[in-house]
């Protein structure tokens, strides 16, 4: 049985090179290292790749000859895509090989058997429907929280939580807390659940489905496997939920702060990585909150030492405060308005970041927050 | 303690062929006798002039010999099994760590009742520089003699003491002049008394150094001296081969420190018998680390890099060390770093002789800092550990104790336990 088509060469080498990112780097089994190629008598060429836990699969336009399906090394399959003229691309398979053609180019590869090549997950059910840029945009405000220790899984994922219309996302390294609620479109007005997903999955997915006007979401809990899917222009991709109770994170937040502090967002990114620069590996910026300036300070004793000051409004006592400065800029710069607030009770505790649309605002924008735990110094 | 044992010498090491011109000789380095043997030996008379050797139970190492039992060969962190062979009729007595603080703490006193510049090396030997005590005290030389008599008449115990232009070379000499011994190497003959010395004696040679010494023929001082510079750098590096070439031409700069900074605290332990069994090993670590974060504390110091030592029944010995995000001086800390590195070991049941535990990288705890964990109380491991540090001082070390670490057997020592 032989499988022919001809695809655009762009066409392809977009899709190869999206599945082929969710190929594993070391496969369990040799087969999970191919890229499934299903080519239907519609005119349309299917492109899987598959991990155990993650699943990515892509629809494009061909024209197509001979329908069929073959199994080819996705890694190289890649390269070649990428390397590619203009052209239009057709490909033969030849008994064990498949021959791939584009302009005077000609490469010929080998197939591994389709039939050893596990089963997809299936889509679990549409659960509701968000925009692509508000998607992308609230992955990235909580992904920065989440840890990259693997040695607690837990705390590597990013919490769904769906009630109704609200859609909220958090994570956390126990250091820091991102939160971002959000409203999305779900499919039945009373939808309530629950999922953990790896940050760095649902990282990739923005990345990928990010630019489509609205992303379909599905997920199925309480079954046999607890799977979350993303659809959106054709791309459709699948993981394994993480396992595992979520520490109950909402409760870390401050019921009251007393004292808060108003900045412009960028001056104080800059000012905080300036006099980072004399901050060694984990020692923290120390920064004092008076009427009308923030004074940040780095570097200590016979060390290297830094100081800065930037305007700010305060509500509240004066106080001094000191936080890694890498948590404190990935807070801040997670933020879309042009204004931060930071809010405080005292020295040793949880500080939270909001953004404010203007250095005057009465309100700041409770849909995104950023939890940042202070460091205790000496003395 | 020195191992280089040599022929005792005259009380004034005349037999070294030197002359006794101390001048520009400010630097004093005072060696204890056979120290703990010999504080042990103070009030047992009876083991006067016998040999006697002071270790632990069973496979400890041996931790000082009379020079009756050094006649046998034995010699300090020999394992004692070995030690009793070499010298059967030798009496071993336990050690009292408590009493050689005691003595130490005292020695030192006199030290400084000398001269502020005192640099500790150990509890038994110091080096001083006595160069302001010149108009109150007397020569270099007579401070020592003060030294010695002070020490012999107060604690009833011998030293040596080695007075030279530099650290290196007053070191040096009060090796030669041991035991109970003097030696003063004037400056113009510091060369002359330098350079017959085989290359083992310079500082920084070992066992390697000295074979590689050898194998190119350089057996004495001079013949590093005669070297060109250039050469002993590709020999043995940059540094240890310029090292060398300084010394062996007596030059030594480095000053005499008062207060010797520690670059590291630890503890390790010998076991009574090889073990297998990972709780025991993982309760000794636990042990150990709750000692030397408690040493940490009371010197005020926090460390950033925990290492553990394991030594096989076969004597192969092993180290490995994690870095930790932040200094600290929490045993509890301490103890999850080491047993981690140890599980990572996969030791399968492998028979230990000894562990350790160790933190490098310290600094003072007034630089330190600690990032707060969400939902972290205030109130933590170390305010614990503090209130045990508190008790101990009150009640007696390990008055208060984990639990994991309480013999069920033994009822806890100490009035409060």
């Amino acid at each position: 049985m032989t499988v022919k088509f001809r695809v655009e060469r762009d066409t392809l080498a977009d899709a190869v090179t999206w599945v082929a990112r969710a190929l594993p780097n070391r496969p369990p089994v040799p087969v999970l290292a191919g890229l499934l190629i299903e080519a239907d008598d519609n005119g349309t060429l299917h492109l899987s790749g598959f991990d155990y836990e993650v699943s990515a699969k892509v629809e494009v336009n061909a024209e197509v000859s001979d329908p069929g399906t073959a199994l080819v090394s996705g890694r190289l399959l890649a390269e070649i895509c990428r390397s590619l003229p203009g052209k239009p691309v057709d490909v033969v398979t030849d008994g064990t090989k498949v021959a791939l053609t584009c302009g005077a180019s000609r490469f010929t590869l080998l197939t591994m058997p389709v039939d050893e090549y596990p089963t997809l997950p299936a889509m679990p059910e549409n659960t509701g429907m968000v925009a692509g840029d508000v998607l992308t945009e609230a992955v990235g405000q909580v992904t920065v929280a989440a840890s990259r220790d693997e040695t607690l899984p837990i705390l590597t994922g990013v919490r769904l939580e769906i009630e109704g219309d609200t859609l909220t996302l958090m994570a956390t390294d126990r250091y820091r807390l991102a939160m971002r609620t959000l409203t999305w479109r779900p499919s039945s007005p009373g939808a309530s659940s629950i999922a953990l997903v790896r940050a760095r999955t649902l990282a990739e997915v923005a990345k990928a489905l990010g630019s489509a006007d609205e992303v379909s979401l599905a997920l199925s809990t309480g079954g046999a496997t607890e799977l979350i899917g993303f659809t959106a222009n054709g791309r459709r991709t699948t993981s394994l939920l993480v396992d595992g109770d979520y520490p109950k994170v909402r409760a870390l937040f401050p019921e009251s702060l007393l004292t808060h502090a108003v900045v412009e967002t960028q001056s104080l990114i800059e000012a905080v990585r300036r006099v980072a620069l004399v901050a060694e590996r984990n020692t923290p910026v120390r920064l004092t909150f008076t009427d009308g300036l923030i004074t940040l300070e780095a570097g200590q004793g016979e060390d290297a030492q830094a100081s800065e000051a930037v305007e700010s409004s305060l509500v509240g006592d004066e106080l001094s405060i000191a936080f890694n400065p890498q948590y404190l800029l990935d807070g801040l710069g997670a933020l879309s308005l042009p204004f931060t607030r930071l809010s405080f009770t005292q020295a040793t505790k949880p500080a939270v970041i909001t953004g404010q649309a203007s250095a005057d605002a009465e309100d700041d924008d409770d849909t995104y927050r950023y939890l940042i735990m202070p460091v205790r110094l000496a003395g | 303690m020195s191992r280089r044992q040599l022929d005792r010498s005259g009380a004034e090491g005349r037999d070294h062929g030197l002359s006794t011109d101390d001048t520009g000789c400010g630097v004093l380095h005072v060696d204890m006798d056979a120290f703990f043997a010999s504080v042990s030996l103070v009030d047992r008379p009876d083991l006067h002039g016998r040999p006697v050797i002071v270790g632990g139970e069973g496979r400890a190492v041996v931790l000082s010999a009379t020079y009756e039992a050094r006649r046998f060969g034995v010699h300090s962190a020999m394992p004692m099994s070995r030690a009793r062979r070499l010298c059967p009729q030798a009496v071993v007595v336990p050690p009292e760590h408590a009493r050689y603080a005691q003595v130490s703490h005292r020695i030192m006193d006199i030290f400084r009742s000398v001269t502020p510049l005192v640099e500790p090396l150990s509890l038994d030997e110091a080096f001083l520089d006595v160069t302001g005590a010149r108009r109150r005290l007397g020569t270099p030389a007579a401070v020592a003699r003060l030294i010695r008599r002070s020490i012999a008449e107060r604690e009833r115990i011998t030293c040596s003491v080695g007075v030279a232009a530099t650290k290196f070379l007053a070191k040096l000499a009060s090796g030669r002049a041991k035991p109970d011994g003097l030696l003063v190497v004037p400056r113009d003959e510091a060369l002359a008394f330098l350079h017959p010395l085989p290359v083992g004696a310079l500082w920084g040679v070992g066992e390697r150094t000295e074979a590689v010494l050898l194998r190119y023929g350089l057996r004495t001082v001079a013949d590093i001296a005669h070297t060109p510079r250039d050469t002993l750098r590709r020999m043995l590096g940059d540094a240890v081969g310029a090292g060398l070439y300084e010394l062996a031409w007596g030059k030594d700069s480095r000053p005499v420190v008062p207060e010797h900074v520690e670059k590291s605290v630890g503890a390790e332990e010998t076991f009574d018998h090889d073990v297998d069994d990972p709780e025991v090993v993982f309760r000794e670590l636990l042990r150990l680390s709750e000692r030397v974060a408690a040493r940490m504390r009371r010197s005020g110091v926090v460390g950033r890099t925990v290492v553990v030592k394991v030594r096989f029944a076969d004597f192969t010995t092993i180290t490995r060390s994690r870095t930790l995000g932040e200094r600290t001086d929490v045993a509890r800390t301490v103890y999850a770093a080491a047993r981690g590195l140890v599980e990572a070991l996969g030791l399968d049941r492998a028979r230990l002789r000894l562990v350790g535990v160790r933190v490098e990288g310290l600094d003072d705890v007034g630089s330190s800092h600690h990032q707060l964990a969400l939902g972290e109380r205030p109130q933590g491991w170390r305010e614990a550990e503090q209130a045990v540090d508190r008790a101990s001082a009150r009640f007696g070390a390990g008055s208060v104790l984990p639990a994991s670490l309480v013999d069920p057997a033994d009822d806890p020592t100490g009035p409060g336990g």
